[in-house]
């Protein structure tokens, strides 16, 4: 075969073309120049290619060579990839700070997970057997949290021809041979899959459990269902990547992935540092041993901050294909789009809506197509969720990547700046958010949790509603000519909206609440609220309902009753009874 | 082996571009020199085709004539010599002496491009400074390491505010390392960067200043510069001398217009409002180096001011600073007509870093719940004014009343203050406690009931 060399002749940023590329395939990943940088073949024309290069390129010359890997734009699976922080190629953050220092320099090289890395390997298949793609052939606990097993690559089947014993290898061993009646294959503990192909599964299954948050405004109002996609657009300061935080840590997902696509770097910083701190709810053990992150912060090249994505979501399609729930946060998909539209300025494509490229749907439809919750080739059940942060221009909900976005996902939690303004976290708007997974997952809550506890959602989404109706008229005329009920309305949600949807990330039993309390905490507003209407349509005056100490018992239950709750809610609950019950009494005479 | 050629024909000139035909083996983003009739110009190869390069000048390209040029291509990205010599000097937008001094001949020679710090070597920042502003310090407290735009309007005071931050930051640790102070201005006008010159001298830290001067009637081209030669001094100070620095950076609309001609002199696609599509790299590629790194005990602190175009804070720069920087302290024109110093409309301003630096250990353990109250209670007074407006003030109810007159004692008690006024932390904190006062108990529901008790005085 001869040797396929292509031979620059244009440079523009991380956009280059070359001659001599009729040998190339497209989606080809290549090597430029005597640096050797990565790059990917992004068109194919005549014998003109064009790559788009995933490192900075100063310094490339016209007549640098770019060279052939005969390999799509791939990333190596296999453990190792737990606890790790990536840089948008799956190269190793910690690996290329060891080799060039504190800052990121160019012509790293392609590396990845570890492969000289020793494992405790447990083999669960013996010669003769038949073995099937996607089923699992051993198995090694990468994380105490994590058992991570080795998969027959999708499009392998046959019969164990040989198999090493169980036992402590390195990456490169070769532990298994399959022979398919054509080709004997040899399996490691890895193997490498193209990003932009979606990993196979045997078929999708109906979503019907939620994704628990423990953040009430997202698991109580607008859930996300586990296989389901969520997007969380608002402006700068809205509290996008506090939110995406807060769901990365509290979310009862077996594995995140954590996307930092195009955003800042203290923030990854961030992550880096509190995340060994922290301790899983479930587990009891460092959330770092189920994290896996990838940073491809703004200031990195903006052709692997578009890899990055694809990059994030073939890994969570991987540990899926184990059985294992999986959730993807991608912050922030704008940026993502953006560079898109950055390199497609470059190749000077005809743009769309405000400069973006025309295909940008199609990619947005393609990427949350790859959630979801599935049958695996292996046989097992497990599920991809993602969760997308959105940038919008000028804080605007109209701008394409939004509306876009909008027509691909499941659930909205909008995020608003007036509410973020007041301090009001999370800040997500609860009359412009909508999850339509309700239908789906209400049987599981019914079951798990309460069966009225969707009835009491409708009850306070209607009070909420209201009470946006009647500010409307607030606002022109002041609170005090508004009839007794309808104040009663305000001052409940008031209630809800201090002492529910408010929640402080920043509290030991706040900034994750299950669904039980969550549930107990929706039942003591809608006592509250009840009592209160019965009390105001007997005719005593607001102000002797509203100042009474139940009204703040209640606002307070989330930092009073702790998760563990015992028969705290009991007493609240007689509380509101023994008061309302005493004040009923004194107005009757 | 590279051979240094001189061409001495251009293809084209078309604004701040030049192409030049017949090169063979020029690299992508090389400096490149020209000598003209003029003298001397440099610039920089940002786009190759075949034998042709286009060169983005750095300088005026007026005068210049397709024929009487020579152009030599040097080999080497843009870089900088530093070394501790350049404290209390200036230079001009391209790191050249404008003072009068000699050049800078000892020390490292730097690419002003920087390279993004590896997030895994970062140290994330904690610690927080003290700016003596209330505001500031108060409810977007500003932290070592962070990078916190003032966003202003023309006319606004956003250089006075600066000025009076670089002379009253002090920041509170046991090391007692070096400060110091790198100033870029991009189109500034000559006047505003004499009263920075005066106010540095004033506050006697002129000999810790570096200052990298484009000027308003300085070419267009060099604004592209001037950050990078700023920000990589900035990182040699920092990270090879061990300094905590504060970079100022002013104007970055005036940056951001001159990336706009060059990107429609090179004819490339527009995004918003004619800003190129790349604007949000570029500008990140700016305010990310602001951090601290491990292996060093420097820090850089970035304070990039712009000026909203129209005071329009959806416009592009405002916007994409605001989604790459920690926060953004907003100036309004409107309290500023009010004739409150310093104008600063808290309710849109944020410091993201502040959560982990300030409370028990590094503030006082009541700040963050007194911040989080001052928000939520001046975002009522916002809907009380409003009513007011409609029903007149009397028909107020009680409470409403109360937080009118809220509204104000922390417009003139807590907000305003004298340009001179230097008020540590805990002044703020409890002048913040005095007007949190005014309003009943009741209404204070972000405040801990512990640290009522101890300080509520209503």
């Amino acid at each position: 075969m001869e040797e396929r060399q292509g031979i620059i002749e244009y440079i523009n940023g991380p956009v280059i073309k070359a001659y001599n590329m009729e040998n190339f395939k497209m989606r080809e990943m290549v090597t430029v120049g005597e640096k050797k940088l990565i790059g990917e073949v992004i068109s194919l024309d005549g014998n003109t290619g064009t790559v788009q290069v995933y490192e900075e390129t100063t310094g490339l010359k016209i007549g640098d060579i770019i060279y052939s890997t005969s390999m799509p734009l791939s990333v190596k699976l296999g453990p190792g990839i737990i606890g790790n922080i990536f840089d948008g190629i799956q190269r190793p953050l910690s690996y290329i700070h060891k080799m060039s220092g504190g800052f990121i320099r160019e012509g790293i090289g392609l590396e990845s997970i570890d492969l000289n890395k020793v494992w405790d390997v447990e083999i669960i298949v013996k010669e003769g057997d038949n073995i099937k793609e996607g089923e699992a052939f051993g198995m090694v606990q990468e994380t105490p949290l994590i058992k991570h097993y080795l998969l027959v690559p999708p499009g392998i089947s046959g019969r164990v021809v040989s198999v090493v014993k169980s036992g402590k290898y390195d990456m490169e061993k070769v532990l298994l041979e399959v022979d398919d009646g054509k080709i004997l294959h040899s399996l490691k503990m890895y193997h490498n899959w193209p990003v932009r192909t979606p990993r196979p599964s045997k078929e999708r299954i109906p979503i019907e459990k939620p994704l628990v948050t423990g953040q009430r405004v997202v698991d109580t109002f607008f859930p996300v269902a586990k296989g389901g996609t969520a997007a969380i657009p608002g402006g700068f300061g809205t509290g996008k990547t506090m939110t995406q935080h807060q769901l990365a840590k509290w979310s009862d997902a077996d594995i995140i992935v954590y996307i930092g696509c195009g955003e800042r770097g203290n923030e990854m910083t961030e992550v880096l540092e509190d995340f060994p701190k922290l301790v899983d709810p479930n587990s009891g053990l460092p959330l770092m041993n189920r994290t896996i992150l990838i940073a491809n912060t703004s200031n990195m090249p903006v052709a692997a901050r578009e890899a990055s994505i694809y990059t994030g979501i073939t890994i969570a399609e991987y540990f899926r294909d184990m059985g294992y729930h999986v959730a993807v946060m991608a912050d922030s998909t704008s940026r993502w789009a953006e560079a898109l539209r950055e390199i497609s300025g470059r190749l000077e494509e005809m743009p769309a809506e405000e400069g973006y490229p025309a295909y940008l749907p199609s990619r947005l439809a393609e990427f949350y197509e790859r959630a979801g919750y599935v049958r695996s080739l292996g046989g097992r059940e497990g599920s991809v969720t993602i969760i997308g942060a959105v940038s919008p221009a000028g804080g605007d909900f109209s701008e394409p990547v939004t509306q876009n976005t909008k027509r691909f996902v499941g659930a909205f939690l909008g995020l608003d700046k007036k509410l973020a303004y007041a301090r009001h976290y999370p800040a997500i708007n609860w009359l412009s958010s909508y999850s339509s997974y309700i239908a789906s997952i209400e049987k599981w809550y019914s079951k798990n949790v309460s069966r009225d506890m969707m009835a009491l959602r409708g009850e306070m989404l209607k009070v909420l509603q209201e009470e946006s109706k009647l500010l409307e008229i607030v606002k022109l005329v002041g609170e005090d000519v508004l009839p007794d009920e309808q104040r009663i309305v305000l001052e409940i949600a008031r209630v809800i909206k201090i002492g529910f949807l408010q929640q402080n990330a920043y509290h030991k039993d706040d900034t994750f609440v299950n669904l039980n309390k969550q549930y107990r905490m929706l039942r003591a507003i809608n006592i509250l609220y009840e009592y209160s209407k019965k009390a105001v349509s007997k005719g005593i005056p607001i102000s002797k309902i509203r100042n009474s100490d139940v009204f703040s018992d209640v606002m307070k239950m989330k930092y009073t009753i702790p998760n563990d709750y015992k028969d705290e809610f009991e007493i609240l609950e007689k509380k509101i009874d023994d008061y309302f019950k005493g004040l009923m009494n004194e107005y009757k005479g | 082996m590279y051979m240094i050629k001189e061409y001495t024909h251009l293809e084209r000139i078309e604004g701040p571009l030049i192409i030049v035909s017949g090169v063979s083996g020029a690299s992508y983003d090389e400096i490149v020199e020209i000598r003209t009739i003029q003298g001397m110009k440099r610039g920089k190869v940002v786009q190759l085709y075949k034998d042709m390069a286009v060169v983005q000048v750095f300088e005026s390209t007026s005068g210049m004539s397709v024929k009487d040029v020579s152009v030599k291509f040097t080999g080497k990205p843009l870089e900088i010599n530093l070394s501790k010599d350049i404290l209390g000097r200036v230079f001009n937008g391209t790191g050249e002496p404008r003072d009068g001094g000699g050049d800078i001949f000892w020390g490292e020679k730097m690419d002003v491009n920087g390279r993004p710090i590896n997030p895994v070597a970062r140290r994330y920042p904690r610690n927080y400074i003290q700016t003596g502003i209330s505001a500031i310090d108060g409810l977007m407290t500003l932290i070592r390491g962070q990078k916190l735009p003032i966003f202003s309007g023309n006319g606004l005071p956003h250089n006075q505010m600066a000025a009076q931050i670089v002379r009253q930051a002090r920041i509170f640790d046991n090391e007692n390392s070096d400060f110091g102070i790198v100033f870029a201005a991009m189109g500034l006008k000559h006047d505003d960067a004499h009263y920075f010159l005066r106010a540095f001298e004033e506050s006697g830290v002129l000999e810790r200043v570096v200052m990298f001067l484009n000027l308003a009637d300085d070419p267009v081209v060099e604004r592209i510069i001037t950050p990078r030669c700023a920000l990589t001094a900035a990182e040699y100070l920092a990270f090879n001398e061990n300094m905590h620095i504060l970079v100022i950076m002013t104007d970055m609309t005036s940056y951001c217009e001159a990336l706009r001609e060059i990107s429609s002199a090179r004819e490339e696609v527009p995004g918003r409002k004619g800003y190129p599509g790349y604007l949000y790299s570029d500008l990140s590629s700016l305010y990310e180096r602001a951090g601290m790194m491990e292996g060093s005990k420097g820090s850089i602190t970035q304070i990039p001011i712009l000026t909203m175009p129209n005071d329009d804070i959806t416009h592009p720069i405002p916007d994409l600073t605001g989604y790459i920087t920690e926060g953004q302290i907003v100036l309004s024109r409107e309290i500023f007509q009010r004739n409150i110093y310093p104008p600063i409309n808290i309710l849109p301003s944020l410091s993201r870093l502040m959560k982990d630096g300030i409370g028990e250990g590094f503030t006082r353990e009541d700040h963050p719940s007194l911040s989080n109250q001052i928000f939520s209670s001046y975002s009522r007074v916002q809907d009380v004014i409003a009513l007011a407006q409609v029903i007149g003030e009397d028909e107020l109810s009680e409470i409403d009343k109360k937080y009118l007159e809220f509204g104000r004692a922390f417009e003139n008690r807590f907000l305003r203050q004298d340009y001179e006024e230097n008020r540590n932390i805990w002044e703020t904190l409890d002048i913040a406690w005095d007007i949190l006062s005014i309003l009943p108990r009741s209404e204070l529901d972000r405040i801990d009931p512990k640290y009522m008790d101890a300080r509520y005085r209503g």
